[in-house]
This record gives structure tokens, sequence and C-alpha cells, in this order.
């Protein structure tokens, strides 16, 4: 008898357990539960499951290049320093690292900025290596795994290959000194250079109290099909066109110009923010490189994303079943664009539209300061925490070494 | 000393990059030219020498020839599978050499030593699809549109008004040459109106087979009653009877006990569909903003006088309705200053000056039915009977002669700041060549 009821236990944990997606009326507002291939991890707190140990570097890699350039808060690369400002007031944090499980190193690489705000990479593979000798003859902890419980955040267009355009990115590959650390990154495509197997893919930075104060009552009436805001040609850069985003900003616009459905332009309009919580479904086709901006928000303003960039990681890839929540649309596909939209039964949209307004999602794709449960910084503690606990084999032996520290570009090894 | 060791190899390697002249930039393994690369940049110039002879750059050429007819692409196919192959010198194979002059770095053979398996993404070149007829397709666009159709219906679900009740709409008319003009924008306004909607049309006259018809089209639930006298000439005269067919229908609300919230729409005003969302929060009786849109049939010196003055001072359009204090509180209302046109304004139908409105327009309120009614359990004490008013002893001028208590009036649209209908009176002269009503 005894057994027969652990069996009925047993089976209740897993009928309970297998319960995705359950509805729940909340506040008149119907949302339904996000669970990814890790499990409905979003609302997951990490304080308790991990320790993070956060190296004390001089000023001069971090302080000192914000003061002198403040727009690195602002602009869409700045999680690198809202995490390392989170981190050192955070419960995660601990001042003892023989107990830490992460260390992490606060070094700004996408600070040095043009006139035009934008960020330039050029240093930035000789400020990390930089930064990387100094803790590692400073700190015994590099060498002891050679970084492999290092996590370091580089939210550069293509990450770690520091180089803004992907032909010489991907020839430069990643910092040959980074290919054991875990990175905290906004690239994501699959089987790319600038991907590592392991790294935690994060959504760009997106300032949280302007999104806010754009906000429309929920009940204005979505009334435009397809949004879309932003260039088709970058005519400075590639003016014969495709280049720029593999030709398909510009497939776009030459098939759905003049197509009543379609809200597309150059403008830059004051109402972008309003606009886009009147639209049902927001492009967010690739640019230069294959992640935008405007999946954040397009998530924060209820619009269902439209992601066309092939082989692209979308963030928190495993706590968040992007699939269900946005529209995946082949680079090739981009003429049949209306056919796709038209085509998806409107119980299909009603259901994306219940995951997205979902608060859990909301924040998880938010950098508030201070920090909130379930949002961005939580999410990339919860994902450092999945990777616990650490593989023995991490830890070298005595005497053994795998970083060739002369590897790489002969400009990389100059000092910084 | 590991620190000076780097730099003592970075220095064996900084000579060494400098004695190779590299003309080619710093990403490039400093180990000096190879003779494809030589290839390459020969091969460079000679494409340059020849788009400048040619006077364009042939590769767009190439472009349109091949991808503008193309409905779907297999760019990566039209590439050559690695540019280290010996093309020969002929003008196809270095046109397509110039698509591909950034060469892909994923494909060459020796660089598998990240072991990352070649991706089917590919850098470079790619042409920009375009299907063969790049126009709307009807058959999409109406199912977008009942896509969007299905998405506001929830979203009205969801955050609307839950309960809605039945618009009761009060309406005077009479067949005039505006006639159709007038009542055609109030039936599409109430055919839009998404809750239940009762229509009682009063005309004056008796009932007519013409406005019988109009009505027919619209679908709607529409009581259509005559009211015994014509419709007079002077604008006095014309409110006085407008009031009093008003009442008529109001009477039939009591008599039929229909149930819902009474507004008066006047066929020559415009309604914003907001303000049946915004009445449905009445309790007993409400107020709303209504813009006031007077205007001149013509420009003659008078008129126009008063016109600029207006526009001198950047007066908004004026606005009657509920004025409140900074509580929230109904604490009087803003009504129509006729002081400018005072003397000026137009007294009888085919009057040139400008038409004014009333003190307080009746389509300025709302009422729930059940004040109507003989007997209703919660009707407040405030209201007067009904049947204690019949509009020839007294002036009914507004509904507010219905009630004891005026200050019982609920201000709707934000306290009065949203103006949500507005009222214009539009009519032909009565000496007009149409025919009694415009027929298209």
């Amino acid at each position: 008898m005894e057994f027969w009821r652990w069996v009925f236990c047993v089976l209740l944990l897993i009928a309970s357990s297998l319960r995705v997606g359950a509805e729940q009326l909340r506040r008149g507002q119907r949302t339904e539960r996000i669970s990814g291939s890790a499990g409905d991890v979003l609302e997951d707190n990490p304080v308790g499951r991990l320790k993070v140990f956060v190296y004390e570097l001089p000023s001069k890699y971090n302080k000192k290049i914000l003061q002198k350039d403040p727009r690195c808060l602002t602009h869409m690369f700045a999680a690198e320093i809202f995490m390392h400002r989170f981190l050192l007031s955070s419960p995660v944090r601990t001042l003892n690292p023989e107990e830490a499980d992460w260390f992490y190193t606060p070094v700004y690489t996408t600070c040095d900025l043009t006139p035009n705000g934008l960020p330039l990479p050029f240093k930035s593979p000789r400020m990390m290596r930089s930064a990387i000798q100094l803790i590692s003859s400073n700190w015994p902890y590099w060498n002891r795994t050679e970084g492999a419980d290092h996590f370091f955040v580089v939210p550069h267009d293509f990450g770690a290959c520091f180089h803004y355009q992907e032909e010489k990115a991907i020839e430069r590959g990643i910092l040959h000194l980074l290919q054991r650390a875990t990175l905290v990154q906004t690239f994501g495509q699959r089987n790319h250079v600038c991907l590592k197997e392991g790294s935690i893919t994060i959504p760009p930075y997106a300032p949280p109290q302007k999104m806010q104060s754009h906000l429309i009552p929920p009940d204005t009436p979505r009334s435009i099909f397809v949004y879309f805001r932003g260039l088709f040609y970058d005519v400075g850069n590639d003016p014969e066109g495709g280049y720029y985003a593999r030709g398909a900003r510009a497939a776009v616009w030459e098939n759905f110009k003049d197509n009543p459905l379609f809200d597309i332009s150059t403008e830059h309009p004051m109402t972008y923010y309003e606009d886009m919580q009147r639209a049902v479904f927001c492009l967010c086709p690739l640019g230069w490189a294959p992640w935008s901006p405007r999946l954040v928000e397009g998530v924060i303003f209820g619009c269902i994303p439209v992601i066309i960039a092939d082989d692209i990681v979308l963030p928190f890839a495993d706590a968040i079943p992007w699939e269900e929540i946005g529209v995946f649309v082949a680079e090739e596909d981009v003429p049949n664009l209306d056919t796709i939209l038209t085509s998806i039964p409107p119980e299909v949209i009603l259901r994306k539209q219940r995951l997205l307004a979902n608060p859990s999602m909301k924040q998880a794709m938010l950098f508030p300061q201070p920090a909130q449960p379930g949002d961005a910084f939580h999410q990339i503690l919860n994902g450092l925490a999945r990777k616990l606990p650490h593989d023995r084999n991490i830890y070298l032996k005595p005497g053994e070494k795998i970083l060739n520290w002369t590897a790489g570009p002969v400009g990389d090894l100059k000092p910084w | 000393m590991k620190l000076s060791a780097l730099q003592q190899s970075y220095t064996n390697r900084r000579s060494n990059s400098f004695r190779a002249a590299g003309g080619l930039d710093s990403s490039v393994d400093g180990s000096g030219k190879s003779p494809a690369a030589v290839f390459w940049l020969v091969l460079h110039g000679l494409c340059c020498l020849i788009s400048l002879v040619l006077g364009f750059r042939f590769s767009r050429l190439v472009f349109f020839l091949f991808f503008s007819t193309a409905s779907n692409g297999g760019t990566s196919g039209l590439y050559p599978s690695t540019p280290f192959l010996g093309t020969t010198a002929d003008i196809a194979g270095s046109l397509s050499f110039q698509a591909n002059s950034s060469p892909n770095l994923e494909l060459p053979p020796n660089r598998t030593a990240g072991g990352i398996s070649s991706s089917r993404v590919v850098v470079g070149r790619h042409g920009i699809r375009i299907r063969p007829w790049p126009h709307p397709n009807p058959d999409e666009v109406m199912k977008a549109h009942r896509i969007i159709e299905r998405v506001q219906r929830e979203q009205k679900l969801q955050f609307g008004i839950k309960n809605p009740r039945t618009v009761i709409v009060v309406t005077p008319t009479y067949v005039r040459t505006f006639q159709t003009l007038h009542l055609t924008g109030l039936m599409h306004s109430l055919m839009n109106v998404p809750y239940d909607l009762i229509w009682i049309v009063v005309e004056a006259g008796g009932t007519t087979n013409e406005t019988a018809s109009l009505l027919a089209k619209s679908g709607l639930r529409t009581i259509h009653i005559g009211f015994d006298k014509r419709m007079p000439n002077s604008w006095e005269d014309r409110h006085r009877l407008e009031a009093q067919m008003r009442l008529r229908a109001l009477r039939i609300v009591r008599e039929e006990k229909l149930d819902g919230i009474v507004m008066f729409g006047d066929d020559s005003n415009m309604h914003s569909m907001e303000l049946f969302d915004e009445i449905q929060k009445v309790t007993w009786i409400g107020a709303v903003s209504v813009g006031i849109l007077a205007h001149s049939g013509n420009t003659d010196e008078l008129s126009s006088v008063v016109h600029k003055k207006a526009e001198e001072e950047n007066l908004p359009p004026p606005v009657q309705g509920p004025a409140c204090n900074s509580s929230e509180k109904l604490v009087g209302w803003h009504i129509f200053n006729s002081l400018p046109y005072v003397g000026n304004g137009a007294t009888y139908i085919d009057d040139r000056a400008t038409v004014l409105p009333r003190k307080l327009e009746w389509s300025g309120f709302v009422l729930n039915s059940r004040l109507l009614w003989k007997e209703a359990e919660d009707r407040p004490e405030w209201v007067k009977d009904l049947d204690k008013l019949d509009g020839v002893s007294e002036e009914i001028e507004s509904p507010l002669s219905l009630l004891k208590d005026p200050s019982m009036v609920e201000p709707l649209g934000s306290c009065g700041r949203k103006v949500l209908l507005w009222w214009l009176r539009v009519e032909a002269r009565t000496d007009s060549k149409f025919p009694a009503r415009l027929v298209f």
C-alpha cells in the first residue's frame, strides 16, 4: 500500500511539473506563464544560489573612462556599466574570493565613443588583455582555471570579436584570452565564430524610465498591422545595397513600400513609442549586426516582434520560449512577409499577446536602476547559476597551461 | 618577467610587419604578401580601370540581371565556392569576382581551426529579393483587417466597459435639403457604436416615407414617430419645437420602459466614438463638453470683424459644458459667450449672420432612462416627474429643467476637459432649388 501511495505522489509531481502555460487572470489582464527549455525560471531568485567576487581594478579601466564620456550610460551598450553597479551592491557579491563561484572583471570596453556616439572597438582588445594581465598577476584565481570561472560583459556589436564589421570580426575571432571564460553579450548567431558555447545572450540596454513615460492607455485600439522605423539602405557605408542587413531590409522596403498594412519609413517620429503600442506586429530585422533594441521595445509595448535574422540567438534563450512569443521569418521569405503574417491564426496572435503581457517577461528585458526582482540582471545571475556547479576539470593541474598569451593579431599585443 | 618577454616578441613582430610594407589592413597576419593576394590586387585594379572606361560600376548591372526577376534566390549558390579557385580572366568571371571582392572568410578550408561547423549564413553581398508583383494583395489586406478586428475586440473585452448598457439616441429631424446629409452622418456614427442601440427619431410635420427609407438602411432598431407641427422658420421657434419633440421622445422611453442611457443626438452634430464609451459611465445624469463651431454663412463686414478679433486673441473654439474645481467636483457651467454676437445673430433660417447655439445644448447631457420611468425603485428625489412638465407652460431649455437640484449632474470626459462632440448648424436656404432631399 505504501508503495502505491508513493507512486501516486510521484505521478502527481510529474503532472504538476508538466503543466505549461496555465492561464491566470491578473487584474483584468489575461496573461500566461512563460517557461522555456530550462523550465519556469524567469522568476527564480539567484540570491543564495551563487556567489560572485568583483575584482577591484584601478579606475582607469572603469570610472575614469565613464567620466570622460557620460554618454556611455544611455547608449545601448550601457549594460556593462550597470551590471558592475548592480553587482557591487547585490547580495550575491562576496568579499571572500575563496568562496566565490564566479569572478567578475569590471572593464568598460565599449565606452570609447566617437563624437557621434558610436563606440570604437580598436582599443578594446588591448584594454581587455591588459585587465586580464592585471588580474592574473595580482590574484591567483585566473591562473587556477585560466578564466573558466570568470565572466565578462561584452555588449558590443559582435561581442568579444571587438569589431563592428562582420568580416573583420570573424577574421579576428573571439579574443584568445577569453576562450575559456563565460561571455555575457548581446550578439547571438548560431554557428558563428563570435558566439562561443556557453555564452549568455542578453538584451541591449534600453532606458526603462524613458519607455515607461511613453505608455498610453491599454484600451487604445491596435490599428497598425505592421510597424517599422529605421534605415533600409545604409547610404553612408553601403551605397548600392546588398551588404547592409544582407539585403533583407532593402527587400522589405522594395516589396512593401506601397502596402497600406505596412507602416514603414525612415523617419524619426516623436511618437515612436506610442505608435508601437498601437501596432500588432513590429519588425525587428537585422542591421549590421543581427540584434537590435527593437526587440526590447516590442516586448515592453506589447507589439509582437517579427524577427528577420537567420540563425539569431535571442536573449535568455533557455529561459524564454521565443518561438512562442515572436514570429520568425527567414531572410529569403521576406518577399512573402504579408502572406506569412496574415496566415497566422488569430488565436495564436492573441496567445502571443498574452505572453507578451506577462509582467515577468517585460521585467526580464529591462535593466532598471535600482535593480528589481526578475529583471535582466537577475536573469544573467540565474543563467550563471544554472551553469553551476563547475566541472572538476576546469581546474588546471599545477604547471598546466592552455592559453597562449601571444596569440591573436599583432596590434592586440601592444600595452594599453 | 612574463611581460618583458611579451614585449620582446612584440617588437620583433613589429619590425617584421614593417619590412613587409603591408599595404593590406593590419588585421592580416604580418607574414608577407602571398602571390594570390597580388593576383587579386591586379585583377581588382583591372576591373577598376574597366569601370572607369565604361563609366559605371558594372557589378550593379550583374545584380539587376541576376536578381530582379528571381522570386527566390539561392544567393549563396551563385557565389563561387572559394575565391582561391583560379577563375579565368574573362569578363563574367571577373564580374562575379567583383561581387565577391570581400572574400568569404568562412569558407576557405584553412580556417576550420575553431571547429565551427560552416554556417549557411554567408557574409558579403546579397541580392535584394523582390517578388514579381510587389504590390498589396487584396485578399491578404482583408485577412489582416479581420485579424486587427479580432485583436481590438479582445482589447475591448479586457480593458473596455464591462456590462455595457443600451444607448437610446433621441433625434429630432424634419425633411429638408440637408436632411440626407446630416442624418447619414449621424446614422454612420451610430452604426459604428459597439453597444446595443435604440434610435428614436421624431420628425416634425409627421412621418414621411423618405425619412423612413433612410432609416431602414441603417439596420438599427429605430422608433420613428411624427410630430404634428411643422418646423417654423425662425431659430427661436425651432429651438422651442425641438425641445418639445425631445420631450415627446422621452415620453416614449417612459411608456415603453426602455432601459439604458438616453443621449440627445442632433442630426447636425458630429459625435466621436469615445463619446459613446464615456457615457456608459453615467449613473443618473451626466454632462459632456460640446465644442461649438459657430460660423457665419458669408464674409460680410460685421461678422468678419468678430471673427478677426477671435483669431487675433487666438481663442480656442468655444466649448459648452461642465466646469469643475480642482477636486473634480462640478461647480458651474461653461456656456457659449454670445456677447460678441449680440445683435448679429441669425434670427431666421435664411439669415446670413452667424447661427448661434443656445446657452446649454441638449446634446451635452445624458440621462439614465430610469429617471424617466413612472416607478423606479432607486430614483433619486432630486428629479422631477416627467408628466409634470409639458413644455408649453414653462420653457424647457435644457435637461436641467428636469432636475430639482442641478448640482447632482456628473461631469464626464475627464471633468469636461475632453470635447467629445461638436455642434454645428448648417442648413440650406428655404428657397434652394435642390429637391426636397439630395438624391445621390
